[in-house]
């Protein structure tokens, strides 16, 4: 017997898109039966133009004892070749052989109802994930614990607080004992005690000798845990390796795709009668624009303008939205010399170029407006969110600084430390 | 190489469980025995549809027992006082209570199991186990309404001084039959409700005039004798009349209609598990 625990031969997953939805009602379909009679008892026909191919053969194996990283943008196939392991949706071509009993988490408490009490939900939810009523009643204390709602037991769901529920939940799935583990993006649960409590568990699972399936944006937690990775890309597999060889090469992806946006003049907000933007771009420290930058590296921005009458007094800004929508900090290209504030700026092209210093930055997903205004007089063009990229917490920093720390920005100051 | 299901509740040593996911080719087998290894989720989904059942409601499982109740005696009033359809010598309540007993469980169970794969849209797109076990579920959940009825039945029989006969030991292979024909259609409209919402609306339309086609208000002698193998075509038909007969002793116009009745119910139920399990493949990508 080997020791494979996952053998995946040219999976290919095809889509509809539109197409199905002609026939969406009965009444076309009972016209469409009188033209072709039994046609619409089959599935619908596989070729079409509104198809796309969300996976597109993909091969790998995996083995027991062996974590795997998923990783890959949105839309890369992740999802899908998750459903195709957990068995909620069928390959259109090539095929999976799964040596082992297999648990899918693909969403933290599937099938928990609000009106249920714990320990209720508690047998419900580990029927549907697979569980045996005998192993639910084996693991239930140990699953109260460490969800740790053992007084609200016999209270129902709904007057739980959301960080309880979720506990809950996770709890439950993270007791699933299944030989091969598929897991989708639940670390995200809880409060920052709750998700190191999580992370642990999932390390545990995994030395136990099992083989999981990892899917995150939590680059940082893949990294902790897996040692190999796959990349995915529209449904293609990219690349396949040592964990942090994949974690550049998604890296590397952003590089000159997204990190750049050129505006066009009509674009509303983007230009006046005086001036227009014409280009906003992120930099990574090596100069290449990018929308995936490391965690802890400066961040650079570029700011191309046209001023098409000269103009007086005007200030060029930018602001840096976090993904809660909270303006982390606004800048202007006058802010660092008071005599630049009242400067003529004549007709002509111009790039502003500023370097944002690494501390302002956690993990997570950033958006760059652009502004420009003459300050009390007049604003010259005005666009909210041009440019979207991503900061990714390779795992190293996030040791020092948890994502989850409370504050907006992520700063290493110098402390001193004395002893009285 | 032999499958098993994913997660099934047994638990085997690795190099036992094998398991190839491939594309899906024509018409499937009906996999029953995974079927028997999910038992338990079975019961789980059952007992979540009843206990979630009445919460909320201020009169609780009251009303397992007022529905057929009320509609006894709104039966009585207009088919038996107003129209004063005829009821085979019987008390026209008790005739009517003992076809609305089998009736409303009937109903319950093929309007619930219907949509029941509407309703679980978030499970089917989340985890695996044979699809079937929903509308199954689903149909299963109207048992405790119909034990709960039961009773009031019973009570009645008390009341109109009427003794079962040994006929009564047949009850269960009626109430099989009842629970069938729900599922045969059940399983049917579900399958087609994945992709067309239209089912949603058909249903209640469907039992309404299912309801008068079934001899509840009145009684199938009413039907001319050359009608009757016909009129069995609607399962039900043999349903009610076997509950009759064997609660009350009423003397049927003839087993023929109940064969033909369920005849019927078994070429609808498995034509209708060879569909579903045809469909199975693309609820998670359609629903």
């Amino acid at each position: 017997m080997s020791d494979i625990a996952i053998r995946a031969e040219n999976l290919s997953k095809q889509y509809h898109i539109g197409a199905r939805m002609a026939n969406k009602t009965l009444r076309e379909a009972l016209a469409s039966t009188f033209r072709a009679p039994m046609r619409w008892l089959e599935p619908k026909s596989k070729s079409g133009e509104n198809t796309f191919w969300a996976l597109d053969n993909v091969s790998f194996e995996i083995k027991h004892g062996e974590a795997i990283g998923i990783i890959g943008r949105n839309g890369a196939g992740k999802s899908t070749l998750l459903k195709i392991l957990s068995r909620i949706t069928k390959p259109t071509r090539g095929r999976v052989d799964l040596y082992g009993r297999v648990g899918s988490l693909l969403e933290v408490g599937t099938g928990f109802h609000t009106e249920l009490t714990g320990r209720e939900n508690i047998f419900l939810n580990g029927a549907i994930l697979g569980m045996s009523r005998r192993e639910i009643e084996r693991k239930f204390d140990e699953i109260v614990d460490f969800a740790e709602i053992e007084k609200f037991l016999d209270t129902p769901a709904k007057h739980y607080s959301s960080g309880m529920y979720m506990r809950l939940a996770f709890a439950v799935a993270a007791h699933l004992e299944p030989e091969i583990l598929v897991v989708d993006e639940v670390l995200a649960v809880g409060d920052v005690d709750f998700q190191k409590k999580s992370l642990g568990k999932m390390e545990d699972i995994t030395k136990k000798g099992r083989a999981v399936l990892f899917v995150s944006h939590n680059i940082g937690a893949i990294m902790n845990l897996c040692k190999r990775g796959l990349l995915l890309d529209k449904g293609k597999l990219l690349k396949e390796g040592m964990i942090e060889d994949v974690v550049e090469s998604y890296l590397d992806q952003g590089v000159n795709l997204f990190g750049e946006q050129l505006i066009d003049e009509k674009t509303p907000g983007a230009s006046s009668s005086k001036f227009a933007f014409s280009a906003i771009r992120v930099l990574n420290s090596k100069g290449q624009s990018s929308n995936q930058l490391a965690l802890g590296e400066d961040i650079h921005v570029q700011i191309e303008f046209v001023v098409k009458n000269p103009i007086r007094g005007a200030n060029v800004a930018f602001h840096l939205w976090n993904h809660s929508g909270i303006c982390v900090m606004t800048s202007t290209d006058v802010d660092d010399a008071p005599q630049k504030i009242s400067a003529l700026r004549e007709a002509g092209t111009y790039v502003a170029t500023c370097v944002i210093p690494a501390i302002f930055f956690k993990g997570g997903i950033y958006s760059f407006g652009v502004s420009a205004s003459i300050p009390n007089i007049e604003v010259l063009a005005n666009l909210p969110a041009v440019v979207n990229f991503n900061v990714v917490d390779l795992g190293s920093v996030e040791a020092k600084l948890p994502q989850n720390r409370q504050g907006v920005i992520n700063p290493v100051i110098a402390w001193d430390i004395t002893k009285g | 190489m032999e499958n098993i299901p994913a997660s099934s509740p047994v638990s085997l040593p690795p190099s036992e469980a094998h398991l190839s996911i491939e594309p899906p080719r024509g018409w499937a087998a009906l996999e029953l025995r995974e079927l028997w290894l999910y038992r338990e989720l079975l019961f789980f989904l059952a007992w979540r549809d009843i206990k979630l059942r009445y919460k909320q409601t201020a009169l609780g499982a009251a009303w397992a027992i007022l529905q057929p109740l009320l509609t006894m005696v709104i039966f009585s009033v207009i088919f038996g006082q107003l129209a004063k359809l005829p009821s085979d010598g019987i008390p026209y309540p008790i005739f009517t209570y003992a076809a609305l007993l089998p009736w409303q469980l009937f109903s319950f169970a093929l309007t619930n199991s219907s949509n029941s794969l509407i309703n679980s849209q978030n499970l089917i797109s989340k985890v695996y186990f044979p699809r079937l076990i929903i509308p199954l579920a689903s149909t299963l959940a109207g048992l405790m309404d119909f034990a709960i009825a039961f009773l009031v039945l019973l009570g009645l029989m008390v009341y109109y001084h009427i003794t079962p006969t040994m006929a009564i030991l047949y009850l269960p292979l009626f109430l099989i039959l009842a629970l069938l024909s729900a599922l045969a259609v059940g399983v049917w409209l579900s399958a087609l409700s994945v992709e067309y919402r239209d089912v949603r609306y058909i249903v209640p339309f469907l039992t309404q005039f299912w309801m008068y086609a079934t001899p509840i208000a009145y009684p199938s002698s009413l039907i001319p004798e050359n009608w009757r193998l016909l009129y069995g075509l609607n399962p039900m038909t043999g349903v009610v009349e076997g509950f009759r007969w064997a609660l009350l002793g009423i003397q049927t116009s003839g087993g023929s209609m109940i064969l033909v009745s369920a005849a019927v119910v078994v070429v609808m139920f498995i034509s209708g598990l060879y569909y579903f399990r045809r469909m199975e493949n693309n609820f998670a990508d359609v629903i």
